[in-house]
């Protein structure tokens, strides 16, 4: 493919209307909360837009985010916009191998100085000098440094690289951190989520190469047109939260009605995600609909939040192995305080005066 | 830090602490209670104290008599549904009864969510009429000390809390669900060194007077 290609030729070439266009930008615009009146103008910037060099790091990860965004059912316009990306370095997708590859990397970071988008995928080991990941012999931290180094901005796709994800979960062998951590001198946008939702990838590239600009973030470094709210703001069994009416276990009559699943674990009051309104497999259903509670996967920590299954509210710790020993030392400092007590007690007693008469007359005579 | 690791740690160390310390203090309290003794009684027993003693922790339950209610009212009446209130959001409430079964490891039936969210309410103003009867009326003025204040903001603040948790108000739930353990927390660790005992020690002095005042002979 060219590189001087521009979207709108591009989409032209394979046949796609303007009209068709046009209907995909205010989709756009839409997902990304942006007035309706931004709609032309994403559609002009977009068609006027030259191929965005991306590059594409996967340090600690399973893949799982690729797969995820990759799999859009009917090839769409999404699609579309994801060949125009110029992927010029991704290990799962890019045909070259071995030196070729890396030759590919730094060829697309010397061609695109200050100008490509680095999308990292995967957690960075920092221990033991970064010893516990390494491509083509430059351990993930090196990598990171080197190809972020002159990138306009970076995309930290996946809770891996938002936050550390899986890796990063107790007790954390390999010193995994997030990507903002270890970039502090470039723009960083998360789309967390194990895997991350497709649109929210798509549109959130979209705003960067029409815009020039990211979107607009929350604390956590992500979008706020696709993390502003709760899973359970959205939720359709919310209704049942608000009566209180729970399902139990699995197969009990509550989960057969549809009711809520707080306490099978839903995470869906802590967890700030779109699937509850975009879903999943183009727009078929999401977790909670299929009547799984809500992991938090798009939520920092989400593997270490007291277990799945685990009401929100509950306690983490095994309180009843501790409660003997803390009633014991209770007991002990009681008596002690109790004996203590006793002993000023007699104390007093035995320091204990009798006033006689005459003690108070003693001074009436005088 | 985020709110998530926030919850983390009010769910995870800082509740093991709190439940330590309550149960560490209570046990504590009730050694140092029962060490004290009773005096021997010198007189001779006219009947049993054992009966009596059990009736009185539960006839006092029932609201005093007129006269006492006449001059009081305020205080009666928003004693009685502060109390209640309180019980039935700390106890019947879905969500309490669940972390409260997943430490004892039995569960009793909850009520309706909006029913317990009544009690809240009525709870919270019944709270702030006594509060404001302590900060005007001038003889508990004059006997409000500084930790029956501290006292009053500790129940206070684990309702409002819970509050606006359970409607998603002002704050984010995460935050708002952290603060809100966070402020059990402080009432647990609060509870056996403060006059907050009262809740479980209020049966053992019952029992006491009833069963003296049974021994002389008045059969409660
Ligand atoms: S299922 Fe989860 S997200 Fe939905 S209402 Fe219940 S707790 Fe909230």
């Amino acid at each position: 493919m060219k590189t001087d290609l521009r979207l709108g030729d591009m989409l032209q070439a394979r046949g796609v209307s303007r009209r068709a266009f046009l209907k995909y930008s205010s989709y756009l615009a839409s997902l990304l909360a942006l007035p309706p009146s931004a709609a032309p103008v994403m559609a002009a910037a977009l068609a006027n837009a030259k191929r965005q060099s991306v590059i594409w790091l996967s340090f600690q990860e399973c893949t799982g985010c690729t797969e995820s965004l990759t799999r859009s059912h009917s090839p769409n316009l999404e699609d579309l916009i994801f060949d125009f990306i110029s992927l010029d370095y991704h290990h799962t997708l890019q045909a070259a191998a071995g030196d070729a590859a890396e030759h590919a990397r730094e060829a697309a970071m010397a061609a695109n100085k200050g100008k490509y988008i680095v999308v990292v995928d995967g957690s960075v080991p920092v221990k033991d000098g970064g010893i516990y990941s390494a491509i083509a012999g430059i351990s993930n931290l090196d990598m990171l440094q080197e190809t972020v180094k002159d990138a306009m901005a970076v995309v930290a796709v996946g809770t891996c690289a938002a936050y550390g994800g899986l890796p990063g979960a107790n007790p954390n062998p390999t010193g995994a951190v997030a990507i903002s951590t270890l970039v502090t001198d470039k723009p960083v946008i998360n789309i967390p989520g194990c895997p991350p939702i497709p649109e929210a990838m798509a549109a959130t590239l979209a705003h960067v190469i029409t815009f020039g600009k990211l979107p607009e973030l929350d604390n956590l470094g992500r979008p706020k047109a696709f993390f502003g709210v709760s899973i359970h703001d959205r939720c359709y069994r919310r209704p049942f939260y608000d009566k209180g009416e729970f399902a139990e276990s699995f197969d009990d009559e509550g989960a057969k009605q549809g009711w809520c699943l707080y306490k099978l674990g839903c995470k869906g009051p802590v967890t700030n995600n779109a699937c509850a309104t975009l879903k999943w497999n183009s727009g078929t259903s999401f977790p909670i609909q299929s009547g799984h509670p809500c992991l938090g996967c798009s939520e920092p920590k989400f593997w270490d939040m007291g277990g799945f299954y685990k009401a929100l509210s509950e306690p983490m710790v095994d309180i009843p192995k501790m409660v003997g020993a803390a009633a014991l030392a209770g007991g002990v400092a009681g008596v002690a305080t109790g004996l203590l007590n006793r002993s000023k007690k007699a104390k007093a007693v035995k320091s204990h005066q009798k006033v006689t008469v005459d003690d108070l007359t003693k001074g009436d005579a005088s | 830090m985020t709110s998530v690791e926030f919850l983390l740690l009010v769910r995870g160390p800082l509740f093991a602490i709190a439940t330590l310390v309550m149960i560490f203090g209570l046990t504590l309290r009730l050694f140092e209670i029962f060490m004290l003794g009773r005096k021997a009684n010198l007189a001779a027993t006219r009947a049993g104290g054992t009966g009596p003693g059990f009736r009185t922790m539960f006839r006092r339950f029932a609201p005093v008599d007129k006269a006492t209610f006449s001059q009081s009212v305020l205080l009666t009446i928003a004693g009685y549904i502060f109390h209640i209130g309180l019980f039935i959001t700390v106890f019947l409430y879905a969500a309490h009864v669940e972390i409260i079964g997943s430490v004892l490891g039995f569960r009793w039936p909850a009520l309706p969510s909006p029913l317990v969210d009544f009690a809240a309410v009525l709870t919270m103003a019944a709270l702030l009429a006594l509060l404001w009867r302590r900060l005007t009326h001038p003889v508990v003025k004059y006997l409000t000390k500084a930790d029956d204040l501290l006292v009053w903001a500790l129940t206070f603040a684990p309702v409002l809390t819970g509050y606006l948790t359970y409607h998603h108000l002002v704050f984010s739930y995460s935050w708002l669900l952290a603060v809100h353990i966070l402020s059990v927390e402080l009432l647990m660790v609060a509870f056996p060194f403060t006059k907050l005992t009262h809740a479980i020690t209020l049966f053992f002095s019952r029992w006491y007077t009833g069963a003296i005042a049974g021994e002389k002979g008045v059969q409660l």
